[in-house]
């Protein structure tokens, strides 16, 4: 059940943290849901500490004439249980053992928690090590049959089970605690040096403080409920001393459900609306903590399908195919709806063509919007992104209007993908040949993928194919990687390959070699490529065209050669300028006179 | 791989040598009265200084806890004070009924949990909302709540099945299904909380992945891409929390048996620790400490097999 009390990353927000918190109050202030729990807790607390006054019986005294009595009776209003106790004094001495359970449990937990969780998050090493093995073992214990079987040393008294109970419920505390001091410590890191003058160690508590505060009340909450059916349930047993509880309440209940079912009412409403009370505003200090709130999430997900259906109805009227380029987009966007349902649009009106067997580039800073024009045409983005164009076909068939099984049939055949960076694309947990053969089972039978997977790992230059084939992703290097993924993306035959960033995560030398590569298998498989880069360098020594992209606008398409030599934009300018700059200082030697060779 | 099995071994070995040393040093340590309480007040202090002997209570504290743990070794955990039962035969009567309940609770915590967490990482919408609700809802509901309404729906208001007792599987297999489905049930609905979340959230997490983009990007199926690629990756994190819910199932199979007045170790365990029947405690103790640790060693084994970092 960890997971729910998962902490939220450490909060940049720290660095204001009394604005945050009359921003965390005011949120909470306006969620009914937290309003209501704080009250019934306030009540509830309220209700017990006055039951001296409001009460006429002692919760252990038993009167016969009052065995089971009804509720409504005269001075034993919720009415009397099996041994003629009465009800209402004993649910109010049970809200009183419960909270005191509580509070005992949830104290001990988090200030072990805490102390612990700031040393080894701090001072790390050691005895982070030692503590984080100790905490861990204490989480695989069986906590509740421990309570149970310490119960002749604890002599029944629940307040000490508790305590026992507090050390067991802190290893979630620790965790917590220590995770986010080392997320502080490590931005720290570049902080500490401008803010000479405090000690790390000041700032430490100082920020820590703030940025764990939040996510430990909500785990506390947690705690002190698992504390609360802890003691119910062991007083349900009927193990431990003879105190009224809720839990046995609820046990005389049980022995009575047949004759008299309303006896387990009042303990059950009792113990869900304390347990209740303290996981709704849990619920609530989370939203109020992630600026959020349900209401809120519920307005913005109606957006956001509202603004889907429309561009969904939009999209296919808009389209024309004219079916001149293999590859036609024009007046392409791309938005992303905001939470409160407006849109968000990040590419405009881009267009751009590639002709069969030619290679266009697609050049920009990053950001500029070239990558999120790629996965466009690959219908490759994320499921809440709107995309509008005047056309995108491929082969003169409208993209847009495909359902997900067509563009499922067209990828591999139709299009395919090279991605930027190439350990990251694999998936860690099966061989690369079985992810290779994987997407060309559709076609043929096993053995004839792996024999065609072979030979094309043979041809994008990996020395032994048979070994890489059983090979998993953590076992070969950057550079192979991507050798295997141009592989796979080649393996279906595309008439449209994208490249995107192709050579950006790999090292000088190999950056050249995959060049090399894909220029010779475009040549070989006539492949139209679309290669998505930053680097002029590497357009001028691939593409025959180029599009220039900025601030999610095409800005400037023409010849590669006619760019080079008279940029009409300014923008196209600089970036040649900046990217010449560059290609001097990293001396990329066999990428310029690879350029030589291709003119 | 060998290297890493055996490291979790000793780990293993170690949790259990700590939390048995820890529970009979501090009952054992503590209670000074054992034979009194055994022969009740009546008895003269000659009887108790002879029984006291007679169990070896009057030797040094390590003295006993090492014959206790070499006894142990061998199938050995003595008898009970107050039956004169041997403890590992009880156990083996009641453990059988425990465990009937406790597995087939974690076989519908699996299978449901995959099934809702699969669908609400997929689909998102009605499914989601209702797995956040099932969580909140086993947070506010203790077990013995849920229980008892449980009982006094099927078992008192509908009859559909028995509301208690235990029937053998040798005896009757659907008989013995009827006698623990309810309690298996009402077990589950706190393990499948918590897993169907991890489960939902660590799919989310793949789903996100770049890797998963680019198998898209190879026209490989939605399918294939939920059911192998991500269920895969996201079965590591899963199988943490599956650890964490066995132990939660198995402790809270205490308070079932109680309402479903099912003959397992609980009742027992809970006579002994009203009488402070100690060599029954640590039976138990030890018991549940080596099945938790086994099931950790099997979890991690099965980690070590699906992550080939470890496994090569």
């Amino acid at each position: 059940m960890s997971q729910q009390l998962a902490p939220p990353g450490p909060d940049r927000t720290a660095a204001a943290p009394a604005k945050r918190k009359r921003r965390v109050t005011r949120a909470l202030l306006r969620n009914p849901m937290a309003v209501g729990s704080v009250v019934t807790l306030a009540a509830m607390t309220l209700l017990c500490l006055l039951a001296p006054v409001i009460t006429s019986h002692d919760p252990m005294y038993s009167s016969v004439e009052h065995v089971n009595a009804p509720t409504g009776t005269e001075g034993w209003w919720l009415g009397g249980d099996a041994q003629g106790r009465d009800m209402w004094s004993r649910l109010l001495a049970s809200i009183g053992v419960s909270l005191t359970a509580a509070l005992i449990g949830t104290g001990v937990s988090i200030v072990i928690g805490v102390v612990f969780g700031l040393i080894a998050g701090y001072v790390g090493r050691a005895i982070d090590s030692i503590a984080s093995w100790v905490f861990n073992l204490v989480l695989a214990l069986p906590t509740l049959l421990i309570l149970i079987v310490l119960l002749p040393v604890t002599r029944g008294s629940y307040q000490l089970t508790m305590l026992l109970l507090g050390v067991m419920l802190s290893p979630g505390v620790y965790r917590l605690v220590r995770n986010m001091v080392i997320g502080v410590r490590r931005e720290l890191y570049i902080d500490a040096a401008k803010v000479a003058g405090l000690s790390t160690w000041r700032i430490l508590t100082r920020h820590v403080f703030f940025v764990v505060r939040g996510p430990i009340v909500i785990q506390a909450a947690f705690i002190a409920t698992i504390c609360i059916n802890v003691q119910a349930g062991l007083a349900f047993l009927g193990v431990g001393a003879n105190t009224p509880s809720f839990g046995s309440m609820i046990s005389q209940a049980f022995t009575n459900l047949y004759g008299h079912p309303v006896q387990l009412l009042w303990p059950t409403l009792g113990l869900v609306a304390l347990t209740g009370s303290l996981i709704l505003f849990a619920n609530a200090y989370r939203d109020a903590l992630a600026g959020t709130t349900t209401a809120a999430r519920r307005r913005s997900r109606r957006a956001i399908a509202d603004v889907t259906r429309h561009a969904d109805e939009a999209a296919p009227a808009a389209e024309k195919p004219t079916g001149k380029a293999l590859l036609t987009v024009q007046d392409l966007s791309i938005a992303y709806p905001r939470p409160d349902g407006s849109l968000n649009e990040v590419v405009h009106k881009v267009s751009l063509t590639v002709d069969s067997g030619e290679v266009v580039g697609l050049v920009g800073e990053s950001g500029s919007g070239k990558t999120q024009t790629a996965f466009a045409i690959l219908g490759l983005l994320p499921h809440e992104a709107v995309v509008t164009a005047k056309e995108a076909s491929l082969d003169g068939r409208p993209l847009l209007a495909m359902t997900p099984a067509e563009l499922r049939k067209l990828r591999g055949p139709g299009v395919a993908y090279i991605p930027q960076e190439p350990m990251s694309n694999l998936d860690p947990s099966f061989t690369v040949g079985s992810q290779l053969v994987e997407a060309l089972r559709r076609t043929m039978p096993r053995v004839q993928a792996r024999q065609r997977v072979l030979e094309l790992l043979a041809r994008v230059g990996i020395p032994d194919p048979e070994r890489t084939f059983d090979s998993y992703p953590h076992q070969i290097s950057g550079g192979m990687a991507q050798r295997v993924l141009i592989a796979g993306a080649v393996a279906t035959h595309p008439k449209v390959l994208i490249a995107d960033e192709p050579t950006t995560a790999l090292d000088v030398t190999v950056q050249a070699e995959i060049l090399d590569l894909l220029r010779e298998l475009q040549r070989e498989l006539k492949m139209a490529v679309l290669l998505v880069t930053h680097n002029f360098g590497v357009v001028a020594d691939l593409c025959d065209r180029v599009v220039v992209m900025r601030d999610g606008r095409d800005v400037e398409t023409g010849e590669v050669r006619q760019i080079f030599s008279r940029p009409a934009h300014e923008y196209t300018k600089s970036l040649i300028d900046s990217i010449l700059d560059e290609e001097t200082l990293r001396t990329d030697a066999p990428v310029s006179k690879a350029k030589e060779g291709a003119r | 791989m060998i290297l890493f099995l055996l490291r979790r071994l000793v780990s293993g070995i170690i949790v259990i040598v700590v939390v048995t040393s820890l529970v009979f040093f501090l009952t054992y340590g503590t209670s000074i009265q054992i034979a009194r309480n055994i022969l009740g007040p009546s008895a003269s202090d000659e009887q108790v200084a002879i029984l006291n002997e007679n169990l070896g209570l009057d030797r040094p504290l390590f003295e006993q806890y090492f014959d206790w743990i070499t006894s142990a070794v061998h199938g050995d955990l003595g008898v009970s004070y107050f039956t004169s039962e041997p403890v590992a035969a009880a156990l083996s009567n009641r453990l059988p009924v425990t465990f009937s309940m406790v597995i087939v609770a974690v076989l519908i915590t699996l299978i449901a949990s995959l099934a809702l967490g699969i669908t609400a990482a997929a689909r998102g919408g009605v499914v989601d909302r209702v797995l956040q609700s099932i969580g909140t809802i086993s947070y506010v509901f203790p077990v013995i709540i849920i229980a008892i309404g449980l009982v006094y729906l099927f078992a008192i208001v509908l009859r559909w099945v028995p509301s208690i007792g235990f029937v053998p599987i040798t005896r009757s297999p659907g008989h013995w299904l009827a006698s623990i489905i309810l309690p298996s049930v009402t077990l589950a609905v706190g393990g499948i909380a918590g897993l169907a979340a991890q489960i939902r959230g660590s799919l989310v997490d793949e789903l996100g992945l770049d890797y998963i983009r680019t198998l898209r990007s190879r026209g490989v199926s939605e399918r294939a891409i939920l059911g192998k690629h991500a269920l895969r990756n996201a079965a590591g994190p899963a199988l943490t929390v599956f650890s964490l819910q066995f132990i939660g199932i198995f402790g809270a199979s205490l308070f079932i048996e109680r309402i479903f007045a099912l003959p397992g170790y609980g009742a027992y365990a809970m006579n002994a620790t009203v009488q402070g029947d100690f060599p029954v405690l640590l039976g138990v103790t030890l018991v549940s400490v080596v099945l938790v640790v086994t099931v950790n060693l099997i979890v991690d084994v099965a980690q070590g097999w699906l992550n080939p970092k470890v496994r090569t």
